[in-house]
């Protein structure tokens, strides 16, 4: 299931990023610029919100960084920048993602949403953002983009959760605030409406 | 009362930001030619800087600066506690020493590395009862703590005096620090029942989910900061001086926080924000600092750890006739906080003790440092209090909810060091509805029963939090168009009280919703002086300051219709946007057409003249900024005297399993008293949100120091553990009491704090009802704790250490 994607996709890209797993959250790491050219095509192209966007991105550069700070889309937060909190969650073909924790170019052939593209061109919010707000799910607002992307994949997969399945599948979120009770509010009703 | 605004949920403006990801925090900015700063920060717990050579990374490509402490104070470092924006003087691991600027990260970290820091080791301590004893080292330059007014000290016990606390007993050294009431030793002698114990509370993190990022720019003159703040205009109030430019050139942007819990109310809590500034004043470029999550808990705060001694008597009726409290609490590597007067404040108020006595002294550990975390005092002692209530009730043969019941503050009482009156208390009423919702007694029944491994425990807890201040300003404005402006220095926390309080203006004029404008989000929007919002306080106090500017607002638009329409201004009423003579509705203005008539007439209706004579410096600057364009409310909230305190009550079920040490929560209902509900979801959201920090508390949040170096072992989320979607219940049920409150003017108090406390004490009295009343006296109460207690095993290595394990 999701989960275990998650977490598989999670230690793969541990792995592979190195620096991202030993640097205890030093941000040069994810934004390193230079390398011995040659090793990886720097140059990529990734389907991101279902636009294809061209790219400068580092070997070693965090699917995180290159959303946030070479695509401008920072509604993907970082917490923690190391695979501890879920704020930076995201999709890739479905799945949710820590996107502080996978490089960028493992995922390059991927399909990869953030929470900048859930709403409809016309304006229309996705249900679960809908949801979120009819219910006030967040309160300082800075892990909800992450529970926001959880909750997508989890409905995705499965479109009528119980609240107990809802909880699983957003435990991978922490939110200081303490507002899961009413995250998982927003989920339920998100599933009544979607 | 038939409220039009006040009780009813609505859109916060800000929460579309949060779900579509628009809203920016501190670190979503960026401006043209920005570089980025990092820290070196201190290694050691304690230590001088004696050198630093930054020759070679000052030499290096793309390198612009270098700011230290020496760039800061030029005139050496205040010799005080409280974190200091760069300090040559570290007390603790991860203090920042100096930032260095660079046209990246990757370069700034690469120069920082080529920076050689001679460092002067110096003695650390991690336990505080290590630095009291005598010989002991001290956390500090100059002592191990440090007396308000008259600078560092050191405070020593002989070896015996705390080898005698460790072993149980009540301390007999001279406290720094007393309050008492009552005939202590007559109270004693009345009762029936008298417990007395040595505890302990952890210190942890605040662990804010945003770290403490800021990004900052001077522009022909002025500082633009964007930073991440609890309280915007208070904190850039103080924040201004920090940095040192006049409160007229610096311009705060804090559109949205990601956490604060007590460590970003005050400028002097996060400092940090000051580095950017100077370091962009020093090299003429943007600055950005981003904080990793090592940098944010080291320096985003920590609560005050406990070390104490309580004596509670009850009398054979189960009144609580005494209270007598020893807390050395843990002042950290900054100093800072009142937690141990505010714990013994708050066992009078809640249990309206009879003789109270508190004696208390602060002392250093080379660890974080440490400041107000939500309910500080209030919360830690509740969960030491709770089992001691439940084990008065099972010795005096007194019901549990009774003995609450018996001593529950009401409206009418005083209480606290100061014997201060509420200004209303429904605490009876939350305690009868909790318990009620909770179906009490048949839930009771279960208590301690056994099914195999897993055991039944219940719990009744109660908080407190004192919620509400007063002196702090309101300005509202109808502009021509007839829209009404709230400005709103509050600050966006999460809590939404920046809104929630701006619908008392609403409420005041009639106004719908969509019609109502709240200004906030940044200083150059010229927004009153608000308390900083902590304490609880937001909806108290801030209600009451837009709630007076709406009513001198509407003063204002009565006077200018009578002016107009003849007659006088108490003949008038208003609705549906309108002022009109109350004998002659048909006969009256447009709210738009009164706003422009008061623009034209000018003076005292748009700002320039008669402000009130106490307002604050902060908002006259804004007041003269905006005088002249809008009709202007203007309101200094006077001073009240009485305490409105916020009370919550929580009943829990858990199913302890004593093989393992750990526990469901089955059931968890959780009531406040706040007076008048103003925002349900809000309020909402409050409770469940101090329920999970409850939870945390009781259950497990604590961090740790290694003793060999000193070194933090918990530098995030994974080591300094917060409660997750699965340590907490599925569903939290909460309530309200919903009853006005007199001295404010839509009836409501403030409730963030108490809602963890209850939460707190519930969890911890339903773990001891799951182990036959044992009492651990000691929060976190842990699952090893927990196995060891089943299975006979005193595992404490030494008694009420702090900062380190227990055993
Ligand atoms: S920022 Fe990626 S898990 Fe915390
Ligand atoms: S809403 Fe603040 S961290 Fe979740």
């Amino acid at each position: 299931m999701n989960l275990n994607l998650t977490r598989r996709r999670f230690i793969k890209g541990v792995i592979a990023s190195g620096a991202a797993a030993t640097t205890t959250g030093v941000w040069v790491a994810a934004n390193g610029a230079a390398r011995p050219a040659g090793a990886v095509e720097r140059m990529i192209r990734i389907n991101i919100n279902g636009q294809v966007r061209t790219v400068d991105v580092a070997p070693q550069e965090t699917l995180a960084s290159t959303l946030r700070y070479k695509l401008g889309l920072t509604g993907t937060k970082l917490g923690c920048n190391r695979g501890e909190c879920g704020a930076c969650t995201v999709l890739v073909d479905d799945v949710s993602t820590y996107a502080c924790s996978v490089l960028t170019h493992s995922v390059k052939n991927g399909r990869i949403e953030t929470v900048e593209g859930l709403e409809s061109a016309d304006g229309t919010l996705h249900p679960v953002q809908q949801a979120f707000i009819e219910e006030l799910a967040p309160q300082c607002g800075y892990c909800t983009p992450g529970q926001i992307m959880a909750a997508v994949g989890l409905l995705r997969e499965n479109p009528n959760p119980t609240r107990e399945e809802a909880r699983q599948g957003l435990s991978g979120n922490i939110c200081r605030c303490g507002s899961y009770d009413s995250y998982l509010d927003g989920v339920m009703r998100a599933a009544q409406i979607g | 009362m038939a409220y039009m605004h006040i009780g009813k949920d609505f859109v916060p403006p800000d929460v579309n930001g949060k779900v579509t990801g628009r809203i920016k925090y501190a670190e979503d900015y960026t401006r043209e030619g920005m570089v980025y700063a990092r820290l070196l920060t201190s290694p050691i717990p304690h230590a001088r800087v004696v050198n630093i050579d930054a020759s070679e990374a000052l030499a290096m490509d793309g390198v612009f600066g270098l700011l230290t402490a020496d760039d800061v104070y030029p005139d050496g470092e205040p010799q005080s506690t409280g974190l200091k924006v760069l300090t040559n003087e570290p007390t603790l691991v991860g203090e920042p020493i100096l930032a260095l600027a660079a046209i990246d990260e990757k370069t700034a970290e690469t120069a920082i590395s080529k920076i050689s820091v001679t460092f002067e080791r110096l003695p650390f301590v991690l336990d505080p009862l290590d630095s009291l004893a005598e010989g002991g080292p001290d956390a500090y330059n100059g002592g191990n703590t440090y007396v308000f007014r008259q600078g560092f000290a050191s405070e020593k016990w002989s070896a015996d005096q705390v080898a005698s606390f460790r072993a149980g007993n009540e301390p007999t050294a001279e406290p720094q620090q007393t309050f008492a009431y009552g005939d202590l030793d007559a109270a004693l002698a009345e009762s029936a029942f008298v417990y007395e114990s040595t505890f302990t509370t952890a210190g942890y993190p605040h662990q804010s989910m945003e770290p403490r990022s800021a990004m900052a720019y001077w522009e022909n003159g002025k500082l633009y900061l964007h930073g991440t703040s609890q309280s915007l205009s208070a904190l850039a109030d103080g924040m201004a001086s920090i940095v040192g430019v006049p409160q007229e050139d610096f311009v705060f942007i804090n559109e949205a926080t990601g956490g604060g819990f007590g460590q970003r109310a005050r400028a002097n809590s996060i400092p940090s924000m000051a580095i950017p500034a100077k370091m962009s004043q020093k090299i003429n470029r943007p600055v950005m600092m981003r904080i990793t999550r090592d940098e944010e808990t080291a320096i985003g705060g920590a609560r005050q750890g406990f070390q104490g001694w309580i004596k509670c008597g009850f009398k054979a009726d189960g009144t609580m006739a005494a209270a007598d409290l020893y807390i050395i609490s843990d002042n950290g590597g900054k100093g800072g906080g009142g937690d141990a007067y505010s714990a013994a404040d708050c066992i009078s108020i809640l249990y309206q003790t009879e003789a109270v006595r508190f004696r208390g002294t602060s002392i250093g550990s080379n660890t974080g440092h440490r400041g107000a975390q939500r309910g500080p005092g209030q919360n830690q002692i509740a969960a030491i209090i709770a089992p001691i209530l439940d084990k008065a009730a099972e010795e005096l043969g007194i019901d549990r909810l009774k003995i609450r019941q018996i001593n529950t503050p009401q409206n009418g009482d005083i209480g606290g060091a100061s014997r201060t009156p509420f200004t209303s208390a429904y605490m009876p009423e939350a305690l009868k509805m909790g318990a009620e919702q909770f179906n009490l007694e048949e839930r009771m029944a279960r208590s301690r029963k056994r099914n195999g491994s897993k055991v039944t425990g219940i719990g009744i807890g109660q908080g407190y939090h004192n919620a509400g201040r007063s002196g702090m300003d309101g300005i509202v404005r109808l502009t021509a168009d007839g829209r009404l402006k709230v400005h709103n220095g509050v600050g966006n926390l999460g809590t939404y009280s920046y809104a929630s309080t701006s619908r008392a203006a609403a409420e005041v004029l009639q106004m719908p919703w969509e019609r109502v404008d709240i200004v906030t989000g940044r200083t150059d929007r010229h927004l009153p002086i608000t308390s900083p919002q902590d304490g609880s306080n937001s909806i108290f106090t801030n209600t009451r300051t837009n709630y007076g500017a709406a009513m001198d607002l509407l003063g204002k638009m009565k006077e200018i219709a009578a002016m107009e329409l003849g007659g006088d201004a108490a003949d008038y009423d208003f609705g549906d946007e309108r002022v009109f003579k109350a004998a002659a509705p048909s006969e009256g203005m447009t709210f738009a057409e009164i706003a422009q008539k008061g623009i034209a007439l000018g003076g005292k209706f748009t700002g320039e003249a008669e402000l009130p004579e106490e307002l604050n410096d902060f908002t006259k600057i804004s007041v003269s900024r905006l005088a002249g364009d809008a009709l202007m409310g203007i309101y200094h909230d006077a001073p009240h005297n009485n305490n409105p305190p916020g009370f919550t009550v929580t009943f829990t079920e858990i199913e302890m399993d004593v093989e393992t040490g750990k526990y469901d929560i089955v059931e968890m209902v959780t009531i406040g008293d706040c007076g008048t509900v103003v925002h349900p979801q809000g309020l909402k959201n409050q409770l469940v949100g101090g329920a999970v920090w409850g939870i945390g508390l009781t259950g497990y949040e604590r961090h740790l120091y290694d003793p060999q170096n000193g070194l933090p072992a918990s530098t995030g989320y994974w080591q300094s553990k917060i409660p997750t979607m699965m340590d907490t219940p599925a569903k939290i049920k909460t309530g309200w009491v919903d009853l006005p409150d007199p001295e404010n003017p839509v009836g409501a108090r403030g409730i963030g704090e108490p809602a963890m406390g209850a939460v707190a004490a519930a969890l911890a009295s339903a773990i001891s009802d799951s182990l036959e009343g044992h009492l651990f006296n000691a929060a976190p109460v842990t699952a090893d704790m927990i196995i060891n207690h089943v299975a006979g095993v005193t595992s404490e290595a030494v008694p009420l250490a702090q900062n380190n394990f227990r055993g």
